[in-house]
């Protein structure tokens, strides 16, 4: 005979996998030294312009690499490996989001102690990322004008749970009324202090700010 | 749509509990969803039924209890309710407030089973 139905207590984290491989990652990024940055934006925002930017303005002066994850193509890995850094692509397949574990496989093999920056775009895609800690020190949310100002307010979710807001492809401006600092009291109104910065990718205006932004942010982790 | 690879690990997790329970039958699962934990209830819910399919969990039902966003307020130095989570502000003096203290949470709390 079966006992009637009762209640038992469980209170446990689903993510507790992800948490737990990300909290390993951490540390081990932590004891080799290298600083870990992720980028998050909804697809075209222009993560892969940024990223091979940043690779190629860092690399004179710092050891860098970088980890791309995309649903099905290896074009962005071909697109960063101009910036001479390595590069090393993830596959999602159907996976709209990376998630510690498939970061933790991608650098078996890899030694990361020799690096200084290790970059991680993730998928494109503004919903599913926000819930998976990557072991990242600093997270990076990318808007683009072409986007519109009001992208921090669909995707509160998102934002709130990145470090920085970059706002790309500020060349492109002007031909898109795009209005700033509505953009920046949106990104305040969803995340209350968070520090934004402007730049293009193309002319490079705004990438001295970043570079600053960055190597302070790893000096004082 | 990561809710299919979530509703996935509540069924995984909820499952080795009913294992170690001497396969017990789960008849529910109850769950705290915050809404900043970026998981859309409704998906959540239908992913659920296909993660259920053919495994010990199938036929239960998804209990879920949504968890409104509380912030500190900074300036009244308490945590208060918010009830947009597309303003971070206090909704008493209209202070923004970055300190998210509940809201964000995914966390299977218990189980309804028969042993």
């Amino acid at each position: 005979m079966t006992a009637a139905p009762r209640l038992v207590e469980v209170r446990k984290n689903i993510l507790k996998h992800n948490d737990l491989v990300a909290h390993e990652l951490r540390e081990h990024f932590r004891e080799s030294g290298v600083y870990v940055v992720s980028l998050v934006s909804s697809p075209g925002s222009g993560k892969t312009a940024f990223l091979e930017k940043t690779l190629t303005c860092l690399r004179s002066r710092s050891r860098v690499a970088a980890l791309v994850g995309d649903l099905a193509t290896e074009n962005d890995a071909a697109r960063l490996a101009r910036s001479q850094a390595p590069v090393k692509q993830i596959i999602t397949g159907t996976v709209c989001h990376l998630d510690a574990q498939m970061v933790k496989t991608a650098l078996d093999n890899w030694n990361v102690g020799p690096l200084d920056y290790l970059f991680i775009e993730n998928v494109g895609n503004l919903v599913c990322p926000s819930s998976y800690d990557l072991g990242e020190n600093l997270r990076l949310v990318l808007l683009s004008v072409t986007e519109g100002e009001d992208k921090p307010l669909k995707y509160p979710t998102i934002f709130n749970s990145a470090d920085v807001a970059i706002i790309t492809k500020t060349d492109l401006a002007a031909a898109v009324e795009f209005d700033p600092r509505t953009a920046e009291a949106n990104i305040q109104s969803v995340c209350p202090g968070m520090h934004t910065l402007q730049l293009s990718s193309k002319t490079g205006a705004g990438m001295t700010e970043f570079l600053a932004l960055l190597d302070s942010h790893r000096n004082h982790r | 749509m990561h809710e299919l690879s979530i509703a996935m690990s509540i069924v995984e997790m909820a499952e080795e509990e009913a294992v170690a329970r001497g396969n017990a039958q789960v008849h529910a699962v109850l769950l705290r969803l915050g809404l900043l934990s970026g998981i859309v209830k409704e998906a959540l819910v239908s992913s659920y039924e296909m993660a259920c399919a053919g495994t010990l969990l199938g036929g239960s039902r998804l209990l879920i209890e949504d968890i409104p966003v509380e912030i500190f307020c900074p300036v009244c130095r308490c945590s208060r309710q918010i009830a947009s989570i597309q303003r971070l502000c206090c909704p008493e003096c209209g202070a923004l407030a970055s300190e998210v203290v509940k809201g964000r949470e995914l966390e299977l709390v218990a189980l309804e089973l028969s042993e």
